[in-house]
């Protein structure tokens, strides 16, 4: 079985992200780059899922500049046969449907059974690649899975969603596009033997015009970046406990309304 | 200036992923124990992480030594001095002495469970009677037929109760007035060895998860070909593994520095007093400057070091002044760190205070200061 996972750059969770002077993006200076956790999370199980059936192979996409080309690198070194890395001038500035329709057009060339991705890149958190991808596939998608099952023959895959206070269980179709949550998996390692490995691999270089894409005019644009305001500072109350417990919780309920 | 290329990079957080998910909740839990658990090392065998050098046909990584340094760093970013030693000890201290001068039979033999964390690894060189003074070593290899028969006794030795294969210095031929150094030879002794006995653990000041032990042989046969290099040159071997060992204290006294000064910053910007954070105080605030300014300069004598020993060349003298110049420099940090922290740098639930008691291992361990010295003056006036 044929296994496409997505995957995308994204700052380091410890990143003190700043605008950059161009208060349209972000300042890069000094970031470390890491893949993104949920997309770790989708590389796993598509490992798993060729592991456990003793055969198939996984496809590690990635759309981004030069630089994403070590997230491919790390994908390689955990397990993944091969990867492909769309990296194109032109999509710079890509959105979430133009990435979307990149992706479409390299799952239509590499005819995959399967595509994973993590539920949301954890730099803008807008959570849609794996939707709109399915939509332009008209494949059916799940997202936010918790775990999955695939049938012996690969015709159907029975899937975990998480929802409030449980799972909600669906089988759907082959092939399909799935969006894994943290907890579906526990991501390995590369080991050394892996990251030694994963220099003789392929990583192929591909242009949007080797994908068909002619025009592209992203349908959503970035009108400015805002930071955060500064968080307050800390409140210490003093006096003995009893005093200062019945402060804290007038303090919560009708200061910061919290309870 | 870089040294690391991507594939370094992807190592490093491989072990930094490694040490912060799957050792560092458990490094009080283990100084309290006095001891380590056994599994840390078949774990760190699956992921690669021990004998990352050795040629992959002994199962080996078949990497370079930078690989090995950034393995040390992440170990001594775990706020363990212990579990850094303990893989140090394991990796570049002791089965070193096996692969770069052991026999092809020896080496099929033992290398591919020592890089599976089966068999764990210890070098016993030190005596009671001499530890400075290596060529003063009295344990006497005297040989019968096809064994060695050894008696003596080690102090002071690192893994000692817990190692399963011991790498044992001893003398071939009592030393002679003007020769002390020559008659010393290293030998692979299996600790089931009859004879072999742990006679004690140490209780330490520091290092407290690390077991180290005082070893003792008796009438104890080693066959002759678990001999490793030639017979009585023993002395120059060691010195030579001496040279790694030495840089990877200066890798491990860097992270350990640097990890103590993060944590400490990270205090100082919580800390309240007389109004406002510790932080903002100029004081505490040249104070931090002057640490990370002495940790730059450690680090990057010691990268300069590891450049030079990856690439084959002599430099007794630099890797001297990389074990020397860092191990004074952790002290003078593990001061200050734990003097930022108030009465809570004193206490037992904050790290810097184990940390200050790890880092005083650093001047004693694996060559003194004052040999250090020693070293470094014989090259510089002759
Ligand atoms: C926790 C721990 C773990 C260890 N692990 C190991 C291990 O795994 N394997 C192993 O073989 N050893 C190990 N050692 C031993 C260590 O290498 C020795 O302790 C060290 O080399 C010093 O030797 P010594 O203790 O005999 O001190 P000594 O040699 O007696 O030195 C005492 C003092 O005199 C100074 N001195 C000695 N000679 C001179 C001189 N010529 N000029 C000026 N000053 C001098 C020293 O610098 C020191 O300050 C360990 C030690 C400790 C504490």
């Amino acid at each position: 079985m044929k296994i496409l996972v997505a995957v995308k750059q994204v700052p380091d969770t410890a990143t003190q992200v700043k605008i950059s002077s161009d208060p349209k993006a972000i300042d890069t200076a000094g970031i470390t780059w890491i893949v993104s956790p949920y997309d770790e999370f989708a590389i796993e199980e598509a490992l798993r899922i060729k592991e456990k059936r003793g055969q198939g192979e996984v496809v590690a996409v990635t759309l981004g500049p030069d630089r994403a080309k070590e997230t491919l690198r790390s994908a390689l070194a955990m397990g993944c046969d091969r990867a492909i890395h769309v990296n194109d001038p032109a999509l710079a500035n890509a959105d979430t449907m133009t990435t979307a329709r990149a992706l479409a057009a390299v799952v239509k060339q590499e005819a995959p059974q399967l595509v994973l991705c993590g539920r949301q890149a954890i730099d803008d958190d807008a959570g849609a690649v794996g939707a709109q991808l399915a939509e332009v596939l008209g494949w059916p998608c799940a997202s936010w899975i918790m775990e999955e099952t695939i049938d012996a023959d690969a015709k159907t895959v029975r899937v975990g969603r998480q929802v409030e206070g449980g799972l909600e269980v669906f089988d759907i179709p082959l092939p399909a596009v799935l969006s894994a949550q943290k907890g579906l998996n526990e991501p390995r390692y590369p080991t050394l033997k892996g990251i030694m490995g994963a220099k003789k691999k392929e990583i192929k270089d591909v242009k949007a015009s080797d994908l068909g894409l002619s025009s592209i005019t992203p349908e959503l644009s970035i009108t400015a970046l805002e930071a955060l305001p500064a968080r307050p500072p800390g409140r210490i109350i003093p006096g003995d406990v009893k005093d200062a417990v019945k402060e804290l919780v007038r303090s919560l309920r009708e200061d910061a309304k919290a309870i | 200036m870089k040294i690391f290329n991507e594939q370094h990079q992807m190592f490093r957080a491989t072990v930094r992923s490694f040490v912060e998910k799957e050792i560092m909740p458990h490094v009080e839990e283990w100084e309290t124990a006095g001891q380590m658990p056994r599994w840390i090392w078949p774990r760190m065998g699956e992921l690669g992480l021990l004998g990352v050098e050795y040629d992959e046909k002994y199962g080996g990584g078949g990497s370079d030594f930078l690989t090995s340094a950034i393995l040390h760093e992440e170990c001594a970013r775990s706020r363990s001095g212990s579990f850094a030693m303990a893989v140090g000890v394991h990796c570049d201290m002791a089965s070193p002495h096996l692969y770069w001068t052991g026999s092809e039979a020896l080496k099929e033999k033992y290398l591919p469970a020592m890089c599976r964390g089966e068999a764990l690894t210890a070098i016993a060189v030190t005596e009671p009677g001499g530890g400075s003074d290596v060529a003063a070593i009295r344990t006497r290899a005297v040989r019968d037929g096809d064994h060695y028969v050894i008696n003596g006794s080690k102090m002071f030795i690192t893994n000692g109760a817990t190692a399963d294969v011991f790498f044992l210095a001893a003398r071939v031929e009592a030393g002679s007035e003007g020769k002390r150094h020559q008659g010393i030879s290293v030998f692979l002794v299996e600790r089931t060895t009859p004879g072999f006995t742990v006679s004690r653990t140490l209780d330490k000041m520091g290092m407290r998860a690390s077991d180290t032990a005082e070893l003792s042989f008796q009438d104890m046969r080693v066959p002759v070909e678990n001999l490793l290099g030639r017979e009585g040159v023993g002395f120059y071997e060691v010195m030579r593994v001496f040279q790694r060992e030495r840089l990877v204290a200066g890798l491990h006294a860097v992270a350990m520095a640097d990890r103590a000064v993060a944590d400490t910053i990270a205090y100082v910007r919580e800390r309240q007093a007389f109004g406002g954070p510790l932080s903002d105080k100029q004081v505490i605030r040249h104070k931090l400057a002057d640490l990370a300014t002495q940790i730059e300069a450690g680090r990057w004598l010691t990268y300069a070091a590891c450049a030079k020993f990856a690439a084959g060349e002599d430099c007794v003298r630099e890797i001297s002044m990389v074990k020397l110049f860092t191990a004074e420099m952790v002290n003078r940090v593990a001061y200050d760190c734990v003097q930022l922290h108030g009465g809570y740098g004193y206490m037992r639930e904050y790290a810097v205070e184990r940390f200050a008691r790890d880092a005083r291992l650093m001047t004693i361990g694996g060559g003194t200061s004052e040999i250090m010295r020693d070293i470094i003056a014989k090259a510089i006036l002759p």
